[in-house]
């Protein structure tokens, strides 16, 4: 190996690299496969049309996530196609002998929740899963992404992708986050600086001094929503706060097997030298919560602000996907968010539905209530999430106020299982797209952090939660 | 998979930014655990009334659109998730190559898998066959794979770029777990060198 500085991408990289890059993409070796029931079926159908078998069924975890209700677990699934593809994931599981994490599981929840929590996701690893927002996963300081049912066949079939090497882009956090502005705003904050599509082509790796104060799980909120920039990954180098985390995980290593982990990982981060191929900074001293207007999460202000004016913005793609948006929400340019009706507030979803995020949704409701006509509705990102937050009487805190309980699941974040907005509705959501009938066909969702989404189910309207803020 | 060397054909023009697969394909169809049949839900939500009639502006709602094989689009076609359903929805409503300035990548690598051209051009090609278009909705282009050419009516020709193996398997219609599967020997070396990382075996509850 040559002494040329690298970045933690190009550590795990060449970690993993099979077959080098030539006329055709590298083999890339996979560590780490997730799978769920949405995106998984037709891959099981082409094993079976080949006659292939999964080649690491252990390095391979299946959960249902999706389109599973979250309804009590003793309520049958009422959508007919839902349990048949939910009855699908049980058969090829058990038929190709992958560990599937399904209903009744104490471990069950969305599949970028349990992996973390479970100490699945370690840092160094290649994960990938069917689904965008794998890359919640390099928080751990993992080259995590998602993939397409065909290559999740391709992993199941070789455990190994074909891949051309993306290129790095280091996101520079300056400063520290201000009081009542979280991990979402930050995340939402550099979306709406470079755009839906300003990290096509690109693996990030978030640093600097606002990322090294975060969490866990606040840094799995950044990396997860990378992708919404457009970006293959998300990336932040792993420390004792990673390592912390992880000690006693019931999947992460034990004894001897931890100290040997330790120093492998301690020698991921980027070297000093280390060159990026592009740099992006933002400084979070700057930050306000953010809210979204518009249709992609790129169409984000800060909560004080109001609506930019399509016919400011140049380009005429982006001007009339604009005039688009704001005729779908409803919305006028230089209109105020600030007081528009809410119907709806969700908070979960594999971005904003670990624990911190239900602490911090239940410390704005605490001991005061949702407003009447608001439809608020709490879905823990897993079992283990509801269990951890019941035990500390985050349940009742909601209840009290007089939001839904739920078991865990994506929900209202994808809409495929039955929670979702009516037409014309207004969200406050916790998840991580807005656009067009994300959240139910002709629903109109404003994306926010768990405090902002709090704060709209005490007022009814869309509120600034740092004036709620004690 | 389907091979692609060279069509001709009309073309339907999208012209909107940043269309997300959920437009492509809303959530609620990727329900079915099979691959065929998503054309009839392609752009489920833009191009049915809430009662489920086509709405009869939308492009692909008329009748010119009935044979049109090419599909022209704004900037960042494809963002959002990853669900291969969206290539699947465009190629079985009859789609055989996608036109724009830029592509999301998973929508990218979906489409390759599928037989379906991801065609990148400059943004003042993509001005002007939009507005070819706009004027005469029966305007063909031409797409040739081996050359990589894009051929406007008046015979004016621009080369678009792509990935030399991508190339191949299209213009063969092979795909890509062929390859990786001969590639087992070396897969082998690899897993003997690194044990596995982990075990996701059940633990004992």
């Amino acid at each position: 190996m040559t002494s040329t500085p690298r970045t933690l991408f190009d550590k795990i990289w060449d970690d993993h690299v099979v077959v080098a890059e030539a006329d055709s993409p590298a083999v890339l070796y996979i560590d780490l496969h997730l799978i769920h029931e949405v995106t998984s079926p037709q891959a099981f159908e082409g094993l079976r049309r080949r006659g292939l078998r999964v080649r690491r069924p252990h390095q391979t975890v299946a959960t249902i996530d999706h389109s599973i209700p979250t309804t009590p677990p003793e309520v049958p699934i009422a959508d007919p196609q839902a349990a048949r593809q939910i009855a699908q994931i049980e058969v090829n599981c058990r038929a190709f002998g992958i560990p599937l994490h399904g209903i009744g599981s104490a471990t069950r929840g969305i599949v970028h929740v349990i992996g973390p929590e479970l100490g699945l996701t370690q840092p160094g690893m290649t994960i990938v899963c069917g689904d965008s927002h794998t890359s919640t996963h390099g928080a751990f300081g993992a080259l995590a992404f998602g993939i397409g049912t065909s290559e999740v066949e391709h992993v199941l079939a070789t455990q190994c992708l074909l891949q051309r090497k993306p290129r790095t882009c280091q996101v520079f956090i300056a400063g520290y986050l201000r009081k009542g502005v979280t991990a979402k705003d930050l995340i939402l904050g550099l979306i709406a600086q470079i755009g839906s599509g300003g990290g096509t082509g690109y693996v990030f790796e978030y640093a600097g001094p606002a990322i090294r104060a975060l969490s866990m799980e606040e840094r799995m909120t950044v990396c997860n929503m990378s992708i919404e920039a457009g970006a293959r990954a998300g990336m932040i180098a792993p420390d004792d706060t990673t390592f912390e985390y992880l000690a006693d995980r019931p999947y992460a290593p034990k004894g001897a097997a931890w100290d040997a982990a330790l120093q492998r990982w301690r020698a991921l981060p980027s070297d000093p030298e280390a060159r990026f191929d592009h740099t992006i900074t933002l400084d979070a001293t700057r930050l306000e919560p953010m809210i979204t207007y518009g249709t992609n999460p790129a169409m984000a202000i800060p909560i004080t602000g109001s609506v930019p004016d399509p016919a400011d913005v140049p380009d005429l793609g982006e001007r009339q996907a604009r005039e688009k948006a704001l005729r779908y929400m409803g919305l006028r340019p230089g209109q105020p968010l600030l007081g528009h009706p809410v119907d709806v507030v969700f908070i979960g979803s594999c971005t904003n539905g670990r624990l911190s995020d239900l602490r911090q949704a239940a410390h704005m409701l605490r001991g005061r209530r949702v407003k009447a006509g608001v439809r608020v509705l709490v879905v823990p990102g897993s079992q283990s999430v509801k269990r951890a937050a019941e035990a500390e009487g985050l349940d009742r805190i909601f209840r009290e106020a007089g939001a839904e309980w739920r078991e865990s699941g994506c929900s209202m974040c994808i809409a495929m299982n039955g929670d979702q907005l009516q037409p014309g509705q207004y969200a406050v959501s916790t998840s991580n797209r807005n656009f067009e009938g994300r959240q139910g066909p002709g629903g109109r969702t404003f994306l926010a952090s768990p405090l902002t989404a709090a704060a709209a189910a005490i007022t009814g309207v869309v509120t600034d939660p740092r004036t709620l803020l004690e | 998979m389907q091979p692609f060397t060279r069509i001709t054909s009309r073309v339907v023009a999208l012209l909107i930014d940043n269309i997300d697969t959920d437009q492509i394909i809303p959530a609620r169809f990727l329900k079915t655990i099979h691959k065929e049949g998503l054309g009839q839900h392609l752009f489920a939500d833009w191009r049915y009334d809430p009662d489920g009639r086509p709405k009869p502006d939308f492009p692909l709602n008329r009748p010119e659109a009935r044979a049109a094989h090419i599909l022209l689009v704004g900037d960042n076609f494809g963002c959002g998730s990853s669900r291969e359903h969206a290539a699947w929805a465009l190629t079985d409503f009859g789609f055989r190559a996608v036109i724009s300035t830029s592509f999301a990548d998973i929508f990218r690598n979906n489409a390759l898998k599928n037989g379906l051209l991801p065609v990148v051009v400059d943004a003042a090609t993509h001005r002007q066959i939009g507005a070819m278009v706009a004027a005469d909705p029966s305007t063909v282009l031409t797409l040739d794979l081996a050359e990589q050419s894009l051929t406007l009516p008046d015979g004016q020709s621009v080369r678009f770029p792509i990935d030399a193996f991508n190339q191949r398997c299209l213009l063969e219609g092979l795909d890509e777990l062929g390859y990786l599967l001969k590639q087992a020997p070396l897969i082998e070396a690899y897993e003997a060198a690194h044990p596995a990382r982990v075990d996701t075996r059940m633990m004992e509850e």
